[in-house]
């Protein structure tokens, strides 16, 4: 319940404040549309769907390398056996993170025992139960969470991300 | 599960945006940070922008990236425009890095385009129609000038009681200490004044002044070539996040080793393993409240094994005998090496029963510390201590026991070398002289309980959250200052003298008038019947010194929220109110007091006060030394830069405690148990010690965190670090709520479970709005009436399950492990 809520309140905040219409007219720049194009720019980033594995190829707390939105953007997928708000499949226990720690862009590490991921760099930790949130650290922000969707064949796919990626002023650079 | 922000992309600074200094107003480390703002209609391109960075490509780790809390819109001479505050590469202190709660420096701005910090006070408020109602300055000022000045003439300055920050950063520094001082220092001869953290206007480190050594007397490259760092009662991976990254660690990189004493096992325990290799980290992990114990044997075992230096000794230290008494202000005696070993004397094995911790240990910390290197050479040692020591047992001699050792062993104004408290806020203190003050200080807790004060001058304090016994003062406060909102309440109507004499009439029958100086309406500042609206660092051009003396001009880089006013400013309203009033009532003399407040600017504030103690130093060259500025004390000015100083005492002449010799003096205080009343009595009446202090996601009493989203998902309540088993015993699960509670009060917390917490330790954070842990805190305090917060016991019982905004988040160890 909190989290939702939670979710909203940053959702309101957003779409309340400028950051919106900014982000929105940024997009002409960040995102170099053809330039005649007499479109304007979409309010949200467009996100790729990208097809990351199938559930029949994961096992309970083996994490998965991923790469999202991009190649330049790894993440790690997990099924974590229990479910988790947020999780999906048949068990609800399916998550993928961004690894680039949001405090420097350390690329983390997967902690099976305590399912976290954990920063070399200044030694911060999120909580891969917990929708990434930080554990304790110097990050101001969860650790990025893609947004997945499973298909009837049991492929996996990521569309999108609720934090921004560390290291790039958009989570689709191009 | 977790707070999502939701934001997938941010603008982008353009080439020509403004850059401004900023030095991070919230902890001593003091990191530098740089503005950067331009138009709201602006923007700059992923190739063409203020970083000089293609950001088309995805930055590698510590890369130049702006996370989402680094960004606000904000109002800047009455215009929108967009405000990105990042961590400055350049800048000796941080090097690039920022922390928890410095990256939040932009989104804890008020604005009123993305709503943050709609907390924030934008007018005057006064007690009206049984409410606050916003309205003028003059209204309000005129208010406090005319109660204030019926109170003080009729009685004496004594009848008006003042807390007031004396810090640096925040809403603190040069300008907003030397306005308030000005005024009740200056104008007037306040004694029952306070400070933010203690209920007394004294220093948290007598000792070590006494003896002559300033407690801030190192420089931070000092940790780089150090060969061993003692953390003593302190945590500076949490609480000096980026000192410990960038300096700290350096240090343990280049193969120092680290001694932390702390009963608990902190972050720094285990952080420094991770670095230095468990070898290399010795953990004293003493009994509650033993540190002047352990402190004196390892001074005994150092100077029987002859590790000192005699040298050093000879030359830079009082050779004869006592030189200052023990008496009510000095609770030791202090003087030579060798008075100071003959009252300090405990053998290690004594000590190794006091503190609960192996005598071999204790031999072991003595030997990092102190045995000179094969060649003869010194070991280089830097001791740092806070608030485990400050707000500790036995502040005065265990303070002086840990200058003991670096003074021993010539650790102090030498590379590698000093023995300095880790700090608080930033420091930025001028005043005139606090002599009438005395010493020992009013208890000023004690005076408004016990119904003394009439008129009570609040600047950013919260006594609510950070005094000790607080369920009394609250009950007490609360009382006095309902008599007099029901004396103007009853006034309603009447005219301004009417009013005036109500309130008057109030307090002359035990109720108490109060100004509460701020920049949002605190807990406290319920009661206030006045409050008055402030601006913070950056809303106003701010000057502080950091832990190793690094004074910065953090710049202004927006408008302050409505009609809000730097300290300095306010002060200097309420000086000129109270001329006008004073004159009106036929005290021309004291009016004149009143006078020198013709203030525009804080730059006018500054150039009043710290300026004409320090006539190198201006904005213009504090401006052009940038984020790196220049360590106090400023000795002189040449080719266009400020020329500081590196580290106090290089000449081995001390001199912080007036002594025209300057010799540095040993103290002579023996361990004798408990010192502040009342703690031995309660260590054996309640099952828990409640060992309390910072974390570092959070800043002071959590004043603009309360507002954080995303630091109040991470923590709705404030926590309580158990031991499972204790927990267990409890029947308490992760996130229950649970009430702990003494015949001090009572306060709530979230359990949080600590497998590395002993059975009957337990740690809460300190000062937090859902739970303030001072509630438990018994009025014990020192001599100098010294708080001892960090000794509490209680009893624990559970309040109630895990509430909503407790489920769902996360219990796991904050210890990293890959």
């Amino acid at each position: 319940m909190r989290c939702k809520k939670l979710v909203d309140v940053g959702r309101r905040q957003f779409l309340r404040g400028g950051a919106l219409g900014v982000a929105g007219a940024a997009a002409a720049t960040v995102l170099p549309a053809p330039a005649a194009k007499a479109a304007p720019a979409p309010a949200q980033v467009e996100y790729p769907s990208n097809r990351l594995a199938n559930i029949a190829d994961l096992k309970v707390n083996e994490p998965m390398d991923i790469e999202y939105p991009d190649a330049d953007s790894p993440g790690v997928l997990i099924k974590l056996g229990t479910p988790v708000e947020g999780g999906v499949g048949p068990d609800g226990d399916i998550v993928a993170y961004s690894v680039l720690c949001p405090h420097m862009g350390y690329v983390m590490s997967y902690n099976g025992e305590d399912k976290t991921l954990n920063c070399p760099g200044h030694f911060s930790r999120f909580d891969a139960e917990a929708g990434g949130q930080e554990i304790w650290g110097h990050a101001t922000q969860s650790v990025p969470q893609f947004i997945l969707r499973v298909d009837e064949k049991g492929d996996i796919y990521a569309e999108g991300c609720t934090d921004l990626i560390y290291g790039r002023p958009s989570n689709v650079l191009s | 599960m977790a707070y999502k922000r939701q934001i997938d992309r941010l603008p982008i600074p353009p080439k020509d945006a403004k850059v401004h200094n900023v030095t991070c107003h919230y902890c001593i480390v003091g990191c530098g940070y740089k503005a950067y703002t331009w138009p709201r209609n602006k923007q700059g391109t992923l190739k063409e922008n203020a970083f000089g960075v293609d950001l088309s490509q995805q930055q590698g780790a510590e890369g130049t990236w702006v996370a989402p809390s680094m960004y606000n819109i904000v109002k800047q001479n009455g215009e929108d425009v967009h405000l990105v505050v990042v961590p400055d590469k350049d800048c000796v202190v941080n090097s690039g890095l920022a922390s928890v709660r410095g990256a939040r420096m932009a989104e804890n701005r008020p604005s009123e385009v993305t709503g943050t910090q709609q907390q924030r006070l934008t007018d005057p408020l006064v007690w009206r129609y049984g409410t606050w109602q916003p309205t003028s300055w003059d209204d309000a000022l005129d208010l406090v000038a005319r109660v204030t000045a019926r109170v003080i003439t009729e009685g004496s300055e004594d009848d008006l009681v003042v807390s007031m920050f004396d810090h640096g950063g925040s809403a603190g520094g040069y300008e907003n200490t030397w306005g308030t001082g000005k005024l009740y220092f200056g104008s007037m001869k306040v004694k029952n004044c306070r400070i933010h953290n203690r209920p007394a206007y004294n220093s948290e480190v007598h000792s070590s002044r006494d003896m002559g050594v300033g407690e801030l007397n190192y420089a931070y490259e000092d940790y780089h070539i150090t060969d061993t760092i003692v953390m003593w009662g302190t945590n500076p991976v949490e609480c000096q996040t980026n000192l410990y990254f960038n300096h700290i660690r350096k240090g343990l990189e280049n193969g120092a080793r680290m001694v932390v004493v702390d009963p608990r096992r902190s972050l720094t325990v285990h952080t420094s393993e991770e670095i230095a290799g468990k070898d290399n980290v010795l953990h004293l992990a003493i009994n509650e409240g033993t540190d002047l114990a352990l402190a004196n044997a390892i001074f005994t075992y150092i100077a029987d094994k002859g590790w000192v230096d005699k040298d050093f000794i000879e030359k830079s230290t009082f050779r004869n005998g006592v030189a200052q008494e023990e008496n009510e202000k000095f609770p030791a005696p202090l003087g030579s090496f060798e008075m100071a070993l003959e009252k300090c004397r405990i053998s290690v094995d004594e000590a190794a029963k006091i503190c609960g911790v192996p005598a071999a240990d204790i031999v072991k910390a003595a030997e990092w510390m102190a045995k000179p290197h094969d060649d003869g050479s010194r070991r280089k040692c830097v001791i740092g201590y806070e608030k485990g020591v400050i707000w500790g047992n036995d502040n005065y001699r265990t303070v002086g026991a840990i200058v003991n050792i670096s003074l021993a062993t010539g650790n102090i104004g030498r590379p590698g070398g000093g023995c300095c408290r880790m700090g608080g806020h930033q420091e930025g203190y001028y005043r005139p002289s606090d002599a009438h003050v005395g010493r020992p200080p009013t208890y000023v807790d004690h005076l408004l309980i016990n119904g003394g004060g009439k008129v009570h001058h609040v600047w950013a304090c919260d006594h609510y959250k950070t005094t000790l016994n607080i369920t009394e003062f609250k009950r007490v406060y609360k009382k006095r200052a309902d008599m007099v909102k029901d004396a103007i309440d009853a006034a309603a109507g009447k005219s301004r003298e009417e009013l005036v004499n109500a309130i008057v009439d109030a307090v002359n029958k035990g109720g108490l008038f109060i100004v509460d100086v701020d920049i949002i309406h605190s807990q406290i500042g319920q009661n206030a019947h006045v409050i008055l609206p402030a601006a913070e660092s950056n809303e106003m051009n701010l000057t502080s010194m950091n832990g190793e003396r690094r004074l910065r001009l953090s710049e202004k880089y927006m408008d302050p929220p409505g009609q809000a006013k730097p300290d300095c400013l306010i002060a200097a309203g309420i000086a000129q109110h109270m001329e006008r009033v004073l004159r009106e009532m036929g005290h021309d003399k004291y009016a004149d007091k009143f006078k020198g407040y013709d203030w525009k600017t804080e730059e006018d504030a500054f150039m009043d006060g710290y300026h004409q103690g320090n006539p190198e130093v201006t904005y213009d060259r504090l401006r052009a030394m940038g984020n790196n500025g220049v360590q106090e004390p400023v000795v002189g000015y040449k080719d266009g830069k400020l020329i500081g100083t590196k580290r106090l005492y290089s000449d081995g002449k001390f001199t912080r405690h007036g002594r025209k010799d300057g010799k540095a003096l040993f103290c002579g205080g023996a361990w004798r148990g408990w010192q502040a009343p009342g703690k031995a009595e309660e260590q054996k009446s309640y099952k828990f010690w409640v060992n309390n202090g910072r974390a570092n996601i959070f800043w002071q009493n959590w004043f603009l965190d309360q507002e954080n989203d995303f630091v109040m998902d991470r923590y709705p309540y404030p926590f309580v670090e158990m031991n499972p088993a204790d927990m267990a015993e409890l029947s308490l699960k992760a996130g229950d709520l649970v009430e702990l509670y003494n015949e001090n009060g009572a306060t709530q917390a979230m359990a949080y479970p600590t497998p590395t917490a002993k059975r009957g330790q337990v740690f809460m954070v300190f000062a937090s709005p859902r739970g303030a842990q001072g509630n438990i805190v018994n009025p014990g305090v020192n001599e100098l009436v010294l708080p001892d917060y960090k000794h509490c016991w209680a009893n624990i019982r559970k309040l109630s399950d895990a509430p909503r905004d407790a489920q769902g988040i996360s219990f796991k160890s904050k210890e990293y492990s890959a």
